[in-house]
């Protein structure tokens, strides 16, 4: 450790930030020292975003004092902030589908317009830190990781002093992920501090240097990750321990196969989207099987083709033995199957629609309490929404709020329960506890336990492989548009399910295309 | 970069949308509309208490002035019950001009090519090929945006252009009066071939107008179809979720805003105009527009906005004779109420915060 | 060999309204706007020009005029829907409402007045080649600079862009000011130069077309030319086939430039491939920033 150590790099004193009645951050400190690997963890919703915007100029806090290098600044824009040295890749990628990944680089970059330098300096850059790229792709053309690498170089050419990662995994295979952690070492090496948020407490482990853990927009401990097990860390985010799952009663015993995807093969929709190819899986009744995938590998087009928004041929898709590729969302509704998509605001429900509104979206043509000889009936929508709230325990500010005024997790609540109150014979579900705190996570994976273990078929499509391995029967990974073999979750390791991630199964039908994959 | 967006006031996002903003944004609108009306009559020279009293009062003081009213509401009513509906699915119907016109046409088919048919099935024929008529002319950018992706703005649009074209030959040509003198005009319409009349100055459309609305009314707020429709604009997403096809809301709302408006066609040639002329209507299929607008994109609502609207026409008129004020004025205050409405409508969703912007200091 | 150069500069002269307000539109739709008053705004530049011009006697203060009427209506389309974040599709329609009972208001007392007319150099009006000269600017300015890579970056996808600290409500103004600017010059052209006089409504949908001229060239700077030239192509045709006494209804002829709209946007929007890489991802929706 050298002398220059001493003074902090960045240091964040009583930072306060509200939106309007909701204190977002308060009274927050943090300080990054030089050459640093910093974690900064907490749940949804624990204000992490916030501190890391405001330190990157995209917000302004209400109260408190930034301090760079001990000299006290305001990032007022994130341009302010790049000018000082730090560099941001954000959770959601600020690209640009529409421009080639030169151009999207130029648009950090201060100076005059010159792209074909620049491209000659992505080249250099993405060589001597192993992160391939072709400067002239069109963004939208191009997969998760390779996005994150150009948001990496894009902080990189800037020759940043302090670079802030908002959730790098959550996007990555684990072995993507290993390769970003072996770039993040060397950076550190190199002098460059990483400011490192999560919500993965291995990874925070094996990378990080220190952590800050944050609660409720409050620091609620500092401590070194290496001296702590994953289980302490929880509990300092959490501030309880977290609602352990209860497994089934009947060990896992499940029925007749009740949805069957045969052949089920769906054409891309629109410039950036992917094609399924010929995917082949059964799920019986009585079991959660799982579909893993990184982000954007053909899981919104899966769910599309087995809720019916999408039609495919006939045959493709069978429940119970009938064959319902053509038959409309709602004609599989009608055969007792219920789907909650990914998106909950603007899929799932109406935003602008209050909870009980909302319960006709899904059940118009199957609930007679809800709609009868075409009329509405108001008061059974109201008293079907009060049943699901008081059963899901889902918190809100009003009796009968629009969707958009609740939570992530109280939303989520709602859509489930919406959909769980008929007992479909089949649920579809997409990402089901995504961006929803650990409470409602927990409540709604026991929803779904429940529900296999009282005989429905349960199919999951999930990017997160602890929610797989906690509530999963059976496992299948989807790559490219690309189905594996589902196989017994207990048979199947991480590092298995991530080479799969990976495209390793593409390979089934032809050689090159694994490898291809590979060296992509 | 400059903050021109920013200037010194600023939008904050409402948790929901504020139900008395929804109620007192029209009034709003009026009230500020009234007061630039003002300013625009002090401007030319003109006293604007006497010019203001003489548009939006002095219409309202005599029985002839009221009777004219509700006539000049009628189609703005039934053209505008039936663009709310369209836009509450965002589906973007700004042709009813020519819709109308389409409806008046096949509507005066009848009375043209049978002269001598007088019967009391002779006007329903008229209105029910109106309706057709409308349908038609309105499926047309319909079909084209579900089949081909047309953007149904500009295709509704340029279709107002082509069927005023076919009128104005139909009428010059072919349709021309015999005994006209020449005059671009068909043969004036007769007895059956005319609406019944309820008082001297009222005819029976505008009654089926108001009761057409108000039906509207209902399918918005009570029955399923509505649901899709308002579903279908908030969240096309979320209506694919629920198993509304958007091909088949596009072309049930083109079809109903065309037919109501084709409807409008065929009452104003077989009451007020009585024939086909080269123009039979002064603009309501895009007044109605503001029409739709005013009302909340709520057809009961509409039924308000459409006499307002027939008030703006009657008192430019009143102006023009009285104060020698071109009635072109009707269309300038109709125009600022629409901008007043759509200003005033963020309210709705927003509320305005006068504070310095944020980031400031620098 | 003379009649051709004759047509050719005919169609040209035709073409230069829908040229003009097609590019001005253009970069505003790539900055994500849709401005659907191109109508109302060209229309007030038709007034404010006819009226600059007869009132000043210079043509030049008159084409002045028609720019700054088109900024102005740009303008008040720009606070209603940047800043108080009002529903695009519908302020245009009220812009265009607004701005064709406006200039009937304005323009009353010019019906029937002689115009004063631009002066043509060597027998070409200077605006003709102003507008391809437009066509190449616009194209490099778009594609080969910083501020053209940010409109188009702003276009598709308004959060990207507010992220990377670019102001989008501020680019998007000055996008929707330059819309505003090249549709009132394309108005003031068909008052001051095409037929020098005032007629209300004169725009006679051109605005219309130009809107539709923007989605047959997929936001293309040259496709616009190469589309703003055929139409010129089929009123010119319209024109002579009604001069010559063909038989075919001069009504019918007059339609030709309407149904060949429809007919161009049917081909190019059932042509997927063609639109979407160049449809900005953004068009339309307003930017709320997050708090």
């Amino acid at each position: 450790m050298t002398e220059e150590n001493r003074v902090p790099l960045l240091e964040a004193r009583n930072i306060v930030k509200t939106f309007g009645s909701l204190r977002a951050n308060d009274d927050v400190n943090l300080t990054i020292m030089p050459g640093e690997i910093h974690a900064f963890l907490g749940e949804n919703g624990a204000g992490k975003s916030t501190l890391v915007k405001m330190i990157y100029g995209a917000l302004q806090p209400t109260s408190g004092q930034f301090f760079w290098k001990g000299r006290q600044v305001m990032p007022a824009s994130p341009s302010v902030a790049r000018h000082l040295g730090i560099g941001m890749v954000f959770q959601h990628f600020s690209l640009f589908d529409s421009l080639t990944v030169a151009e999207n680089i130029a648009l950090a970059m201060p100076g005059p317009h010159d792209l074909a330098a620049l491209s000659g300096r992505i080249a250099q850059v993405s060589a001597s830190y192993g992160l391939p790229i072709v400067p002239s792709a069109m963004v939208g053309d191009l997969s998760v990781g390779e996005r994150q690498r150009i948001e990496i170089i894009r902080c990189l050419l800037q020759e940043p002093q302090l670079l802030i990662m908002d959730e790098p995994t959550s996007v990555l295979t684990p072995q993507e992920a290993d390769q970003l952690f072996v770039v993040l070492k060397r950076l550190a090496a190199e002098g460059c501090s990483v400011l490192y948020i999560s919500h993965r407490l291995e990874e925070v482990k094996a990378l990080c240097d220190t952590a800050t853990i944050l609660r409720h927009g409050k620091v609620a401990a500092n401590v070194d990750p290496r001296r702590e097990t994953a289980a302490s860390l929880a509990r300092l985010m959490v501030g309880a321990d977290i609602h352990a799952i209860r497994p089934r009663s009947d060990g896992g015993k499940t029925g007749t196969p009740r949805l069957a995807m045969k052949h089920l093969s769906l054409a891309g929709d629109g410039a950036f989207s992917v094609a399924l190819t010929d995917i082949n899986l059964i799920v019986n009744a009585g079991e959660i099987v799982a579909i893993a995938g990184v982000a954007g590998n053909g899981q919104g087009e899966l769910f599309d083709a087995v809720s019916g928004e999408r039609l495919v041929a006939p045959g493709m898709l069978l429940l119970d033995g009938v064959a319902l590729g053509r038959t409309s969302i709602t004609g599989r509704r009608k055969a007792g199957a219920a789907f909650v998509p990914e998106e909950r605001l603007g899929h799932g429900a109406v935003p602008t629609l209050t909870l009980s509104q909302n319960m006709f979206l899904s059940r118009h043509a199957v609930d007679p309490a809800l709609v009868s000889s075409g009329l509405l009936d108001n008061s059974g929508a109201l008293a079907a929404a009060d049943r699901i709230i008081k059963a899901f325990d889902v918190r809100k500010g009003k009796p009968d709020p629009e969707a958009r005024a609740l939570s992530g997790g109280n939303l989520q609540k709602y859509v489930v329960g919406r959909e769980l109150e008929l007992k479909p014979k089949l649920l579809v579900i997409n990402q089901p506890t995504w961006g929803v705190d650990a409470g409602a996570a927990a409540s709604i994976r026991q929803a779904l336990i429940d529900l296999a273990q009282a005989g429905s078929a349960v199919l999951v499509i999930s990017q997160d492989l602890d929610e797989i391995f906690e509530v999963a029967d059976r496992v299948a990974v989807i790559s490219r548009g690309h189905l594996s073999e589902a196989r017994p979750a207990q048979d199947v390791s991480r590092e298995e399910i991530g080479l799969l991630m990976a495209g390793a199964h593409e390979a089934g039908s032809h050689e090159q295309a694994g490898s291809a994959d590979h060296a992509a | 970069m400059n903050r021109l967006g920013v200037l010194i006031m600023r939008l904050e996002k409402r948790p929901e949308r504020s139900a008395a903003m929804a109620l007192a944004s029209p009034f709003m609108a009026l009230a500020m509309t009234v007061v630039t009306a003002a300013a625009i009559f002090a401007l030319r020279g003109n006293n604007p208490f006497i010019a203001l009293y003489v548009y939006f009062v002095e219409p309202l003081t005599a029985l002839w002035s009221v009777e004219q009213l509700l006539v000049k509401a009628s189609p703005l009513i039934l053209i505008g019950a039936g663009l709310a509906v369209a836009y509450r699915a965002n589906i973007w119907n700004i042709g009813a001009e020519g819709q109308l016109t389409a409806g008046a046409i096949l509507a005066g088919a009848v009375p043209v090519f049978f002269t001598q048919w007088q019967s009391p099935l002779t006007l329903a024929v008229m209105i029910v090929l109106g309706i057709v008529g409308g349908m038609l002319w309105a499926a047309i950018p319909a079909l084209l945006r579900n089949r081909f992706n047309a953007n149904e703005i500009l295709t509704s649009l340029m279709l107002v252009y082509v069927v005023q074209l076919m009128l104005d030959y139909l009428v010059r040509g072919p349709w021309r009066d015999p005994q006209g003198f020449n005059f671009p005009k068909s043969v004036t319409f007769a007895d059956w071939q005319l609406l019944p009349y309820l008082t001297p100055g009222i005819h029976a459309g505008v009654l089926v107008s108001i009761l057409l609305a108000l039906l509207l009314g209902f399918m918005v707020s009570r029955t399923i179809k509505g649901f899709e429709i308002t579903v279908s604009g908030l969240s096309p997403r979320a209506a694919r979720f629920a198993g509304f096809s958007e091909k088949r809301t596009v072309l049930f709302c083109m079809m109903l805003s065309g037919g109501l408006a084709g409807l409008a066609g065929a009452f104003e040639i077989s009451s007020v105009v009585g024939q086909l002329q080269p123009q039979i209507s002064p603009g309501y299929g895009f007044a109605a527009i503001i029409v739709a607008f005013l009302g909340r994109l709520n057809p009961v609502g509409v039924i308000f906005a459409g006499l307002l609207l027939a008030l703006s026409y009657i008192g430019g008129e009143a102006v023009q004779t009285a104060l020698q004020i071109p009635d072109k004025i009707t269309r300038v205050i109709q125009g600022i109420l629409l901008f007043y409405i759509l200003a005033c409508d963020t309210l709705i969703n927003y509320r305005v915060v006068f504070a310095a912007p944020v980031g400031g200091r620098t | 060999m003379d009649i051709l150069l004759v047509l050719l500069t005919i169609i040209m002269t035709a073409a230069t309204p829908l040229l003009l307000a097609a590019l001005g539109e253009m970069v505003t739709e790539r900055s994500g706007v849709l401005n659907l008053g191109v109508e109302g705004m060209m229309v007030m530049g038709a007034v404010a020009g006819f009226g600059g011009a007869y009132a000043t006697g210079n043509p030049w203060i008159g084409v002045l005029a028609s720019i700054v009427a088109g900024m102005f209506m740009s303008l008040l389309f720009g606070f209603l829907t940047l800043t108080l974040l009002a529903n695009q599709v519908a302020t245009g329609l009220a812009l265009t409402l607004l701005g064709l009972g406006l200039s009937a208001l304005l323009g009353e007392s010019f019906v029937g007045q002689p115009g004063v007319k631009l002066p043509s150099l060597g027998g070409i009006d200077p605006l003709v080649p102003f507008a391809l000269f437009m066509v190449f600017a616009v194209g490099k300015f778009l594609f080969g600079t910083k501020m053209g890579l940010v409109i188009r970056a702003v276009g598709n996808s308004h959060t990207s862009a507010h992220a990377l600290g670019y102001n989008v409500i501020g680019v998007r103004y000055v996008a929707v000011l330059f819309g505003g600017a090249m549709s009132g010059l394309a108005g003031g052209y068909l008052s001051i130069v095409y037929t020098p006089q005032w007629v209300e409504n004169m725009t006679a949908g051109r605005g219309w077309i130009a809107l539709a001229l923007v989605v047959f060239a997929s936001w293309l700077p040259f496709r616009i030319l190469a589309g703003a030239y055929l139409f010129g192509t089929i009123s010119i045709l319209s024109f002579v086939l009604q001069a010559q006494g063909s038989g075919i209804p001069s009504q019918f002829l007059s339609s030709l430039p309407y149904l060949g709209t429809i007919l161009a946007l049917v081909v190019i929007s059932g042509n997927k491939a063609l639109t979407r890489r160049n449809t900005p991802a953004s068009l339309g929706q307003p930017f709320v920033p997050d708090r």
